[in-house]
């Protein structure tokens, strides 16, 4: 085990979630022997067996709390974290899981399980910003590696990360993409999603799914008038607003003022 | 962690390392009996089956990817295929070659991560990669280099490595020219030739002699190694077409468990993944591979689940040749897409995932939305065949130090490559020795 006393030391948590993200940090295959240098992995379980005790320099969260054992958990990891960084949708809005949120959870466990009664889960899944303190979030479903190296990079060496918060918009234009939803009448989130995947959908022919979460201030009910305009039905922009980032405020918000009691 | 008393011994993990999601594992001995091994899966629920109801059938594969990080192509290819059967569609040509292609990519991906990151350690005895890169500095970067071509076949083909988004229902969003595929071919031509140095070092790892007599499932197709397309057959006589999955498989809820338990209906435990794939479709694998597979001492069968990290690097080196293949024949489609026309229907899809067969079925209403889903993934159907090894495992190493013998029971479940995440509806290791 490396014994320098001066690296700072990582800690990657996990919550409900499909291990995407962390998987990113594997993922960056050219930079992971640098940042594994740069750092004592002190807690990294799907990465290794070996753990270090706390307190950690930086932590990484992915992942939602859904369980009354997780609201415990992220207490003791922010106690024992200098600075605590979310990584990807679910930890940051709840992610898809936090569809049973806007339904009865025991239901759903009816509907998945035979023996509901082994199931605990809480009726919500829910943001870690809405239990402990977050320094940062990272955005995304999954999060961009590239901006992950960037975050971890700019809390190891003391300054603030550089990940912009306008729209994915922006990313198009600079990446060149003629406009999905003016050139083809392509419904698409692009003017109101948070910028960081590189505008992928649109340069494959597919609007935005939303899936890196609101921007900042996003004007969505005006996007949701161009939608009917284009003839959207509001059941359809309902469940744009309801999959990966359903929780967040901005989206919550938008897809309950389509939703029609039958 | 481990407790003593005069009689009794129990071996406990509290949170598996290097797998993916959330496991612990129990074990008790009494009298150098094993008396009870439990998996434990507490990765929550999150209840994907449930909230897929009322989604459009469109929304499948992006919402079922998200299953899994690391396999989520096989979500995507099993829930495609199975809205395709469910609406009358059938893509073939290039589409269908292309698809191969992607989940080619998710194969090498997802196999070299597991035998370079999680697995190999195990048998060189390191704690992780990272480590292990310190005395192998080569042996660990050569792995990253063949990962991230498996990554980037996916991102050029998906758009992306994690969640791709350019696969829909009836084929793709946007389809690459031949120029684009191309210029993949000096790389892939470097992996093959990385995957067959990847073959003879696992090949030379030392392995515990411990064969057992499973029930290997998998899908057969009448000329390919398996992807999407195939009947399910076992070594044990089964051969059904997949809508019948539910009349020969059963599912059971245990209670230290949030991953249902799958049995074959009146057996019992079976296995799925890269060995049951290897052991029943070993005359589909081009001469290439079953020539790398005799120098590694294992031709035609195998039946050791710790030599499945060699059955690994073969199919990584299987995937490297067939995408290499696919490359060279493809001819650009003249659409996309099959249109798709909604209607009421009921679908069935099982693919090969990295790890074993995932079977999905969806029942649609007249306006194309979902009324049910049901999804079954390979860890599920392993997590009985993983207690049972470690069984017969425990009992025969039972003189081990609990150091030792903690280390081997993890290497044992690293085997199948569990990937816990997949707790649509899915480890810690105790060993109580009496």
């Amino acid at each position: 085990m490396a014994t320098t006393q001066q690296k700072p030391k990582l800690a990657v948590w996990k919550f409900a979630s499909c291990d995407g993200c962390q998987l990113s940090l594997l993922d960056c295959e050219d930079e992971l022997l640098a940042v594994a240098g740069a750092v004592d992995i002190a807690f990294f379980p799907e990465a290794t067996r070996a753990t270090m005790p706390g307190p950690y320099d930086v932590s990484l969260v992915e992942g939602s709390i859904t369980t009354e054992e997780d609201i415990e958990r992220i207490q003791m990891i922010r106690q024992s974290s200098t600075f605590l960084v979310t990584i990807g949708a679910c930890a940051t809005a709840g992610g898809i899981q936090a569809l049973r949120n806007f339904k009865d959870v025991k239901e759903f466990v009816d509907i998945v399980y035979a023996r509901p009664e082994y199931i605990s889960t809480l009726e919500k899944s829910t943001a870690i910003g809405d239990h402990v303190f977050v320094d940062f979030e990272l955005r995304g479903c999954p999060v961009n590696k590239y901006q992950l190296v960037e975050v971890l990079s700019a809390y190891i060496n003391g300054r603030k990360p550089i990940t912009p918060s306008y729209s994915v918009c922006m990313e198009c234009k600079r990446r060149g993409t003629v406009c999905v939803m003016v050139a083809h009448g392509t419904p698409c989130l692009g003017p109101i999603t948070h910028a960081g995947c590189g505008a992928i959908c649109p340069a494959y022919n597919r609007g935005c799914y939303g899936c890196f979460g609101p921007m900042e201030t996003p004007n969505t009910s005006s996007l949701a008038t161009w939608w009917q305009q284009l003839g959207v039905q509001d059941v359809d922009i309902v469940r744009a607003f309801r999959s990966f980032n359903a929780y967040s405020e901005a989206f919550r918000k938008e897809a309950r003022a389509h939703e029609h009691q039958e | 962690m481990s407790t003593k008393n005069s009689t009794t011994r129990t071996f406990q993990v509290d949170y598996l390392a290097r797998v993916e999601g959330e496991g612990a594992l129990y074990v008790k001995v009494k009298d150098d009996r094993v008396t009870d091994v439990k998996l434990k899966i507490f990765e929550p629920p999150r209840f994907f089956e449930a909230f897929l109801q009322g989604r459009q059938y469109s929304d499948a594969p992006d919402i079922t990817a998200r299953i899994c990080g690391i396999c989520p192509i096989a979500y995507q290819m099993s829930s495609v295929h199975a809205m395709e059967d469910a609406l009358g569609v059938t893509v073939d040509g290039p589409l269908r070659e292309l698809r191969r292609m992607i989940y080619c990519g998710e194969w090498i991906e997802s196999h070299v991560l597991h035998v370079y990151m999680l697995h190999a350690p195990d048998f060189l005895g390191y704690q992780d990669a990272i480590q292990m890169a310190q005395d192998h500095p080569e042996v660990v970067q050569n792995g990253l280099k063949l990962k991230k071509i498996g990554n980037a076949l996916v991102t050029l083909l998906g758009g992306r490595e994690i969640h791709p988004i350019n696969v829909r229902v009836g084929g793709f969003y946007k389809t690459p020219t031949k120029r684009q595929l191309r210029e993949l071919t000096d790389d892939l031509k470097w992996a093959r030739d990385t995957a067959l140095e990847t073959v003879r070092f696992t090949a030379g790892l030392p392995f515990p002699d411990f064969e057992q007599d499973y029930e290997f499932v998998a899908l057969r197709h009448p000329d390919e190694y398996p992807f999407n397309e195939g009947r399910l057959v076992s070594n044990r006589g089964l051969d059904i077409d997949i809508k019948d999955y539910n009349e020969y498989f059963t599912e059971v809820h245990v209670s230290h468990s949030t991953a249902l338990h799958s049995r074959i209906k009146e057996r019992d435990a079976y296995f799925v993944g890269p060995l049951a794939r290897y052991n029943l479709n070993y005359d589909r694998l081009p001469p290439l591979v079953q020539e790398a597979a005799r120098e590694a001492g294992i031709e035609g069968s195998c039946k050791n689940p710790f030599k499945s990290i060699i059955v690994r690097s073969l199919e990584t080196l299987y995937a490297c040749d067939e995408a290499l293949r696919i490359i060279d024949a493809y001819e650009e489609p003249e659409a996309p897409f099959v249109p798709i026309e909604p209607h009421a229907g009921v679908g069935h899809g099982c693919s090969e995932a990295p790890r074993g067969i995932l079977y999905h079925r969806y029942e649609l209403d007249d306006k194309g939305d979902i009324l049910h889903a049901q999804i079954v993934p390979p860890t599920s159907q392993n997590q009985k065949t993983i207690e049972d090894d470690l069984w017969h495992f425990v009992e025969k190493a039972i003189d081990l130090p609990d150091d030792k013998m903690l280390w081997h029971c993890e290497q044992a479940i690293r085997n199948y490559d569990p990937c816990i995440s997949c707790s649509v509806h899915f480890l810690k290791l105790d060993i109580e020795r009496e």
